[in-house]
């Protein structure tokens, strides 16, 4: 009975990955049988499950039921934020993060998509691809999410042709590809019946890729680290002044991209002072390098002045630093974002005061279509920013480094979460990319 | 404790790639940072269970080779098991470190709370705690709580900002966003923050045989006396049981989880090393709080309830 025996624990790798899908395209009963048939949901979980449904007089348990946690959502029915959920299997460990699919909760998608290496998005295949899925798939790409999975759902009520499954399937990698999403896989299910979740199908002999868990076990998580920049947000200066430890002073913080050296000349952001690294603390050993996302402490040859909120990058690769930022933003609180609202960004380990410059504007993700000047943003928008910082701030372009490329703003106020802000140019366009409100092509 | 178990950590595709125990550390290390660069007095819950001793592992892993600069503190139910007591002050003592102490029994004495029917202390808990936290003035109270713990949980932030009455409303959490945690908050407010979050009960059974920490005996099968009630297995002791009718017998057992006696059962088991531990997990077919917590039972939304008044 038991999903995992001791000698098989050795699966150590972790796969983070958010789901996306309408009520109505089974994302409940995708994310309840892919927990259910990997054995993830325990005994008392299903008798609680089991209990609740036979007092509400349905006739099978609701595995809707495992992922809605509140009160609310159970007593409405519907998903209204996002839940992490924890499974394994023999060769890896998975959080998912579970998020409504409500046209309203596009902020829960971004919230979801933020952390995730990997997005799967839920059509049905009697519709095919909706505007809907065409908004999923903007936000993966928006958030460069690397890996995208279309799991074409409701196999079974199209007779498993395969026509449905290859036309639904090239509809949306020519749309999501022009967006610039890396890396697209297309599964056909039945969530309902198991078709190709975690059991292959005995349905559609005509496909021959993985199932939907088949593929989560196995897409590559590792770090790219050729293309990266090297980069430390420094968070908290560690200086015990024992007697044991009378000068020690390190930068600690993790790595939020590329690889440091003992040896490397850095330079620290904004003061750009430069000096080198002499240690490498891994939680208390030394090692001779560190990767993202180690959390590290870096010792320095000399004694300069940096504190939180400083960034450490090696010398001969800094990022400028600027006072005016151009970002693709999500607005996630529910007061608006005007021109001219002062606000607090938080980027990396540093806030500081900024003001609302410009919206040049805003994108209506179902036809990619953009509206010049909207003057404001409302939850749920995604839409151009630019924004004056009182300090110049080292920021990356998020299609280089989506740590160091990411920003929040915050209310003064209150200390709301305003907005989600992603440095530089949106979508990962094959085309050039030119900077024209008036441009319908995929920057705006 | 000595780690022999196969949890091994290097076993990764590529070189950049961090096991999962690394990337959860990693994580967490990450979060006591960002609370000791944000916050002005944060402070670590502390109840000698597995949950809060691998978070002042974490905390010293952090920090090192400096001191940990939080203080702990535990609420004390007065039901305590003695093993675990003497497991928290040994380790307050070792580390040099500053415990505060709440104490239920305290505010029953007073008058201010009084017993329940079922003797179960644990709902009483939340007014000591959020009474402790207003008069210490702590702004960033650490919490060993879990998603994958309870289904309340699952809804979670890892920073999550409760009001000056201590409230959590689950409909008005902040997005969290990337790892920019958002710790603001007015005067009276504080940020309860879950470093393991992320972590599942066999993560945190396989990062404490990994890392070699000491846990207190009642985690390992020992002889004990025992009665049932409800399904479970509870210690006979001072709080009170046995009633009549529950008769007291002598098993092989251990425990899952460290609570109130009173709501906290203990498992058949005869599993006395870390191996033997992380064996029986991975084949149970019970969830940690579905098997020995009665205080969750009480009703479907009994930790959503209970967490929205100041519960952790």
């Amino acid at each position: 009975m038991s999903t995992i025996t001791a000698e098989e624990l050795s699966a150590t790798t972790l796969l983070r990955f958010a789901t996306a899908g309408s009520v109505d395209d089974g994302k409940s009963t995708l994310v309840g049988r892919l927990l259910h048939d990997s054995k993830s949901v325990l005994t008392d979980q299903l008798e609680a499950v089991e209990r609740v449904s036979a007092s509400r007089g349905q006739e099978g348990p609701d595995l809707a039921l495992l992922t809605d946690g509140l009160r609310a959502e159970r007593e409405q029915g519907i998903t209204i934020d996002v839940a992490y959920r924890y499974f394994a299997t023999t060769r890896r460990r998975f959080i998912l993060a579970d998020t409504p699919g409500h046209v309203q909760y596009t902020r829960n998608m971004v919230t979801g998509a933020s952390t995730a290496e990997l997005t799967v998005i839920l059509v049905d295949a009697r519709n095919g691809v909706v505007e809907q899925t065409r908004r999923h798939a903007a936000i993966a790409a928006l958030l460069r999410v690397p890996h995208v999975v279309l799991a074409v759902n409701k196999m079974d009520l199209v007779a498993y042709e395969e026509q449905v499954f290859a036309r639904i399937a090239e509809e949306f990698t020519a749309y999501a590809s022009e967006l610039g999403v890396p890396e697209i896989t297309a599964i056909p299910i039945s969530a309902l019946v198991g078709d190709n979740v975690v059991e292959p199908s005995a349905n559609m002999d005509w496909y021959g890729g993985p199932t939907v868990l088949e593929h989560l076990e196995t897409v590559p998580v590792s770090h790219d680290l050729a293309h990266c920049h090297a980069r430390l947000p420094v968070q908290y200066v560690i200086r015990p002044q024992t007697a044991e430890h009378p000068d020690y002073r390190g930068y600690a913080g993790q790595i939020a991209a590329g690889t440091f050296r003992v040896g490397d000349s850095v330079t620290v952001l904004p003061s750009g002072r430069t000096t080198k690294v002499t240690g490498i603390d891994l939680l208390g050993k030394p090692v001779d390098s560190a990767h993202t996302p180690q959390s590290v402490t870096l010792l320095l040859a000399d004694d300069i002045d940096i504190s939180r909120g400083d960034l450490l990058v090696p010398s001969k690769d800094a990022p400028a630093t600027t006072q005016d930022i151009e970002a693709t933003v999500c607005h996630v609180a529910d007061q608006p974002l005007t021109v001219g609202h002062r606000v607090l960004l938080k980027h990396g380990t540093r806030t500081v005061k900024a003001i609302v410059k410009d919206i040049p504007s805003r994108l209506t993700l179902d036809d990619l279509s953009l509206h010049p000047h909207p003057g404001q943003l409302v939850a749920n928008d995604i839409g151009r920013v630019k924004v004056r910082t009182a300090e110049a701030l080292p920021v990356d372009s998020y299609a280089d480094s989506r740590r160091t490329g990411s920003f929040i703003l915050i209310d003064p106020a209150d200390g709301t979460t305003l907005t989600a802000g992603m440095v530089g140019e949106s979508f990962a366009s094959p085309e050039p990319v030119k900077d024209e409100a008036e441009d319908d092509g995929w920057d705006f | 404790m000595t780690t022999t178990v196969a949890a091994v950590s290097g076993e990764t595709g590529t070189p950049y790639t961090l096991s999962h125990l690394d990337a959860l550390e990693s994580e967490a290390v990450h979060i006591f940072r960002e609370v000791a660069g944000e916050f002005e007095r944060p402070v670590i819950l502390f109840s000698g269970g597995k949950d809060s001793i691998v978070m002042l592992h974490l905390a010293l892993k952090a920090f090192a080779p400096a001191a940990v600069p939080f203080s702990l503190l535990h609420v004390d139910t007065g039901h305590n098991f003695p093993e675990v007591l003497e497991y928290r002050d040994r380790t307050v003592a070792r580390h040099g470190l500053r415990l505060h102490v709440a104490s239920v029994q305290d505010y029953i004495d007073r008058g201010v709370l009084r017993e329940r029917p079922d003797g179960t202390r644990n709902p009483l808990q939340t007014v000591p705690l959020t009474e402790r936290i207003q008069a210490e003035k702590f702004d960033a109270v650490f919490g060993g709580g879990r998603r994958d713990e309870e289904k309340a949980r699952a809804k979670e932030r890892v920073f999550s900002l409760r009001d000056e009455f201590s409230q959590w409303d689950p409909r008005r959490q902040r997005p969290e966003l990337w790892n920019l945690y958002n710790g603001r908050h007015a005067p009276g407010e504080h940020v309860r923050v879950f470093p393991l979050s992320n972590w599942t009960e066999l993560d945190v059974w396989q990062y404490i045989a990994r890392e070699g920490i000491d846990l207190p005996e009642i985690y390992f099968a020992h002889e004990r006396e025992v009665f049932q009630r409800a399904g479970m297995w509870l210690t006979a002791g001072e709080w009170g049981g046995p009633k009549d009718g529950e008769t007291v017998e002598k098993r092989l057992v251990r425990y899952r989880t460290v609570g109130d006696m009173s709501c906290t059962g203990a498992v058949d088991s005869d599993a006395t090393t870390l191996d033997a531990v992380i064996t029986e997990i991975a084949a149970s077919r019970l969830t940690e709080r579905g098997a020995t917590r009665a205080d969750d039972k009480m009703s479907e939304a009994a930790m959503e309830d209970r967490k929205r008044e100041g519960y952790f």
